[in-house]
């Protein structure tokens, strides 16, 4: 534990076999569920499997009774991203503005973690008993993008300060120092550092729109988002279908992680290779 | 000059203050308010009533799914915690390259971005009567029968709460050991400390606001949760907040916000208490 190099001790490797355990336990039944979304066409929810085909990607598309998926889907996509970016633009704006004390700052700090930790359920009660008092119609990009948006922002706003608490001032400094505009000294030098983590904030924005259900709800009117479409689905498909439509879900997931991880990751070394330390 | 500064701030604050006003305050006076309301028909009447919060304190229904649901937060909170603080401990204190630290804490985050509703379905596959955890049993001869408990049980709820849920301990709690300063372990060695002593007067106490932050965050998430309930205990167990979203699906507004206002008053109760052993402002701000 103490030093750098030498025999782990006995414990790291009772430690070790319960992180392994541990991560078996969260990657277990998802992968099961992805093999089992190519199950056969006679086969059922759980193994054996009975063949290997595309049948329940297929149902997915074609059949009646397992709802929009298709419509659902792109508006989840569409409301994810104007969500994504509405999360990074806000929250690096108010990350930023907590740098300082000011007055208004406890009651806005105590709003966000008092909305993060509400259940979903009831901010989404609120909203659409709130929209049908004032006689407005729910829908997916009005009432569900506001309701989401009490959850993304307070997470956002985390992501800030753990970023910001790690920045270090005297590169702002060094830049008005050498003469820098407060609006160069933002865009050439605080936000360009600040960039991993804002890409951390806009995967956060993106992947909880894309998967959230409880605010959701009751806020999305008429026209569903794909985890509601899925909801419905667990109570009326018994057939594999529910895990292709869970496969494809985590699929595009995947993507966005891979791709905000490894823009992250890029963006590391570049700056290794060119300061010789990370920032 | 010195309101310069301040003005930059509010003005930089202000979209987020103004959402959260407008989405997250707002609505919720608006279900303080339905609280007191009349209904029926699926109509709502402005009145200011106290029967929603009668009927609530008079039914035996109301105290049963309190204790239904402070069950699930108790054990789930406890076997989080302890899942949780190992894993931490061994990212913070076993792993000693950096590179591996972020690629196993990237490894337990992912989940956290994907489905949590797919992510609960997959253990369907295995707790089922005929599912893989049942055939495991039977084909090593451990069992003769399926064991019906598994799936749609108290059992299918508390392990779907955990697989979705340690996370949120994991993270505060890594957070907190990282930043514990090893020249401190070091010197407690020194004077002749043993491991035991070094756990319990230095890594606990400088852990306490991680597991702080964990413990609120996976009480609230289980006290909140209805559809984890609803799913994987088959409808045979309840929560506070599913039989809310019973009254919801019926359109029984007024009740269903009273319900919830005194759900909120209770999950604020236990987080207030948490809250008077760290400061959390200074936690995360800081």
């Amino acid at each position: 534990m103490k030093q750098a190099a030498g025999p782990r001790p006995w414990t790291f490797y009772v430690f070790a076999s319960f992180f392994a355990l541990f991560v078996l336990f969260l990657y277990g039944p998802m992968t099961v569920i992805y093999i089992l979304s190519f199950q056969g066409p006679t086969g059922g929810l759980t193994f054996p499997m009975t063949g290997f085909s595309f049948l329940w990607f297929h149902a997915l598309v074609t059949a009646e009774r397992v709802g929009d998926i298709g419509g659902s889907f792109q508006r989840s996509i569409v409301l994810a991203v104007i969500v994504a970016v509405l999360t990074v633009v806000l929250s690096v704006a108010a990350g930023l503005a907590f740098r300082r004390r000011f007055p208004g700052s406890g009651v806005v700090f105590y709003l966000a973690i008092a909305s993060l930790i509400m259940p979903g359920l009831f901010v989404g009660l609120g909203i659409a008993v709130g929209f049908q008092l004032l006689g407005l119609d729910i829908d997916w990009y009005t009432s569900a993008l506001g309701a989401q948006l009490t959850w993304t922002l307070p997470y956002g706003l985390l992501i800030m300060f753990a970023v910001l608490g790690r920045f270090n001032r005297a590169y702002e400094e060094a830049a008005t120092d050498l003469g820098a505009t407060p609006w160069q000294r933002m865009r050439e030098v605080v936000l360009p550092i600040l960039l991993p983590g804002i890409i951390g904030v806009a995967l956060f924005g993106f992947t909880l729109s894309y998967d959230e259900f409880p605010r959701t709800v009751l806020t999305a009117g008429t026209r569903n988002t794909l985890p509601l479409e899925i909801w419905a689905m667990t109570t009326n498909v018994t057939s594999p279908a529910l895990f292709a439509v869970g496969t494809v879900t985590t699929i595009v997931s995947f993507i966005a992680i891979g791709a905000g991880l490894i823009s992250i990751a890029v963006i590391q070394r570049r700056r290794t290779r060119g300061t010789g330390q990370p920032m | 000059m010195k309101a310069l500064p301040r003005l930059a701030s509010w003005l930089q604050v202000a979209p987020v203050a103004l959402i959260l006003v407008l989405f997250f305050g707002l609505p919720m006076l608006v279900v303080v308010t339905v609280s007191f309301f009349d209904y029926g028909q699926g109509r709502l009447y402005p009145t200011f009533i106290f029967d929603n919060y009668v009927e609530i304190f008079s039914s035996s229904v109301t105290l049963r799914l309190y204790l239904s649901s402070l069950k699930f937060a108790l054990i789930v909170w406890a076997v989080t915690l302890l899942i949780g603080f190992n894993i931490a401990y061994f990212l913070v204190f076993h792993v000693r390259t950096l590179l591996w630290q972020i690629g196993l804490f990237l490894l337990c985050t992912v989940p956290f971005w994907t489905s949590n509703i797919i992510r609960m379905i997959s253990w369907i596959p295995f707790l089922g009567r005929n599912g893989i955890f049942n055939q495991t049993l039977e084909g090593a001869g451990i069992t003769s029968q399926p064991l019906e408990f598994l799936l749609f049980s108290d059992f299918a709820v508390i392990v779907a709460y955990v697989h979705l849920f340690t996370l949120f301990m994991v993270v505060p709690i890594f957070n907190s050991m990282a930043r514990i300063d090893r020249s401190l372990i070091e010197a407690a060695y020194d004077a002749g400390a043993g491991p035991w002593r070094i756990f319990s007067e230095i890594i606990l106490p400088l852990s306490k606001t991680g597991i702080a932050l964990g413990s609120i965050f996976v009480i609230t998430l289980v006290m909140g949760d209805f559809f984890v309930v609803k799913t994987m205990s088959g409808g045979q167990s309840a929560s506070v907040v599913s039989a809310l979203s019973n009254e919801i699906s019926a359109i029984q507004y007024p009740p269903a916000a009273a319900n919830a206002m005194i759900l909120v008053a209770i999950v604020t109760l236990m987080v207030s208490g948490i809250l008077r052993l760290v400061d959390i402002r200074k936690e995360l701000i800081a």
